[in-house]
């Protein structure tokens, strides 16, 4: 008898144990969200929210906290990271769902995937020994926009293509078996009706791709010089949002503490925006197919 | 009638970007290891680091640190991340409460790292006191791992057939009952390859450990000690230190255990996928 209780008794709690599972995400987010709040709102306070981002002098030595070059930095290299990885993501997106034959395929895909794993810090030793160099023979000490661009737009390739393809690819087989029964040459069935047809769905890897650049601290730190200054041309040295903290807060106290989290509130926002687009795009996109 | 040579160049052009991505892979991969592979020895892996601004040594204590923190994670991140996707791919119905749920996972998978690492540092460093240590590394790992986790073990758990479940629901067992020795059983090769796959990411992040584990670079002696994973290591050598021949040493160690991860993962799916097309 207790083992027929004892199997039902179990069968009811089960279901609230894993409820209670699937909350924890929703329940860090929110404490994610409280705590980098609450640490970085005396700095808002004491500099105020205006001067805070639209500041231009960074000196925790003086109090003064204006942030303004590190977001221009981080709209500096992952504008410069994005127009190098989309046409080469989406390129490379089209050849895997369209061009390429399965035997390059197989290959090419598990490459893709490697780009994934390769760890940031790896990203960015490269980025010091093969990327700073060559930019120092341009002009400049090398660690630039121009170097930090570079190092994000291979660490985005991945994201853009892999999601894109996938979009390409659920595009109804009817769409393009149309086009080219009315004559249309492959590419412009690529042109004219996949890449319209998948367009959600590569937006939406844009966007996921931004938000990465965004995210990226370590690799930046180590080829972008982390300067605070509003960078004038793609040679000059530069800090981003994410890499303004990695850079200070092992050190950082009182304030200026406070001000790294500050640091960390917009970023979570800018976040939190991009990725609420990029969802809306999936959304899209799914409602299309 | 330009058409056909439009469509010559743009396939050349589409071929190229292909060539592009490949030829970046190999130059990052190549680079690392040619340089690397040669410093590697018995004296690198097995001794420790000399630490400070000196760069001498080898890695063993960030091997064992990441070892450690590997395994804590992983068994910290197992319940959670198990029973949400169970949960979501097997009670969860289209309500607001599932959106919300949803949402948390998605959202979180997009928090950058760096803000994982700050979150860390005031619960489990500071609040909470576990100081710059393993743990405080470990549990800031699992907040940034979760999405990760679910997300697999959910696409594992829905992949397992509608049969599976009904013919044990049939047999009289409980919900849970064919959840646990059915269902279950039958999606873990995929859960393993959700587990794999964070496994990669430990030994990849920097980030929000850079903040949350000190990087001291002596022995682990205990849940509450400082450490430095072998990425960390990476970091400091190349910031601080003009030691590049170790750092690229260490990449290269780094490249071989990706290259080992993916090759696991790839060929558990692969496995699992022919099992289930086959078994059905």
């Amino acid at each position: 008898m207790y083992r027929i209780v004892s199997r039902y008794f179990v069968d009811r709690n089960a279901k609230y144990l894993v409820l209670v599972c699937a909350s924890i995400s929703f329940i860090i987010l929110a404490a994610i969200a409280i705590f980098t709040l609450r640490e970085g709102l005396p700095a808002f306070q004491q500099v105020g929210w205006i001067d805070f981002i639209f500041g231009t002098e960074w000196r925790p030595t003086l109090d003064k906290f204006g942030i303004a070059p590190m977001i221009v930095g981080s709209l500096a290299v992952t504008l410069g990271a994005m127009i190098l990885a989309i046409p080469l993501g989406v390129g490379c997106a089209v050849l895997l769902a369209e061009v390429a034959p399965a035997r390059v395929r197989n290959l090419l895909r598990p490459a893709v995937e490697l780009l994934v794993g390769i760890p940031s810090v790896v990203y960015g030793l490269v980025g010091m020994l093969l990327v700073v160099p060559v930019v120092r023979q341009i002009g400049g000490t090398g660690y630039s926009v121009a170097a930090g661009a570079i190092v994000l737009m291979a660490m985005v390739l991945p994201t853009i293509i892999s999601i894109s393809e996938d979009s390409i690819r659920t595009v109804p087989r009817r769409y393009k078996e149309g086009s080219l029964a009315l004559g249309a040459t492959h590419w412009q069935t690529i042109r004219h009706v996949l890449i319209p047809a998948a367009r959600s769905g590569i937006v939406a890897s844009i966007i996921l791709g931004i938000g990465r650049a965004i995210g990226e601290a370590m690799a930046m730190i180590m080829v972008i010089g982390n300067a605070v200054q509003i960078p004038a041309s793609l040679l000059d040295s530069t800090r981003t949002l994410a890499g303004g903290i990695a850079v200070e807060i092992t050190y950082a106290g009182g304030l200026h503490e406070n001000a790294l989290f500050a640091i960390g509130v917009v970023l979570f926002i800018l976040i939190m925006i991009i990725n609420s687009f990029a969802l809306i795009a999936m959304r899209r996109g799914r409602e299309h197919t | 009638m330009h058409a056909k040579a439009t469509h010559k160049l743009a396939i050349v052009l589409i071929w190229g970007s292909g060539f592009i991505t490949v030829l970046i892979l190999f130059l990052i991969i190549g680079y690392v290891l040619a340089r690397g592979l040669p410093e590697i020895g018995w004296d690198f892996l097995f001794t420790a680091p000399k630490g400070g601004l000196s760069g001498e040594g080898g890695i063993s204590t960030t091997i064992v640190a990441t070892v450690y923190l590997i395994a804590l994670t992983l068994a910290i991140l197992v319940v959670p991340g198990v029973g949400a996707a169970i949960y979501l791919s097997e009670y969860a119905k289209d309500n607001w409460l599932t959106r919300i749920i949803r949402y948390g996972v998605e959202t979180l998978a997009g928090v950058p790292s760096i803000v994982f690492g700050l979150f860390g540092f005031v619960l489990f460093v500071t609040a909470l006191h576990f100081r710059f240590s393993l743990l405080s590394g470990a549990l800031t790992l699992v907040c940034l791992l979760l999405p990760t986790l679910i997300r697999t073990s959910e696409e594992a758990l829905k992949a397992v057939p509608r049969g599976h479940r009904e013919a044990a629901l049939a047999l009289g067992s409980t919900k849970w009952q064919a959840i646990w020795h059915v269902v279950l059983p039958a999606a873990l090769p995929g859960i393993i390859t959700g587990f794999i796959l964070c496994i990669g990411r430990i030994v990849g992040e920097t980030a929000c450990l850079y903040v949350t584990m000190g990087g001291s670079s002596a022995m682990p002696t205990s849940l509450f000690s400082g450490g430095r994973t072998l990425s960390l290591h990476l970091f400091y050598l190349s910031m601080e230190t003009n030691a590049f021949e170790k750092a690229m040493a260490t990449g290269a160690v780094l490249i071989i255990i990706v290259l080992i991860v993916n090759t696991i993962t790839n060929w558990i799916s692969y496995r699992f996928q022919a099992r289930m097309r086959g078994g059905a």
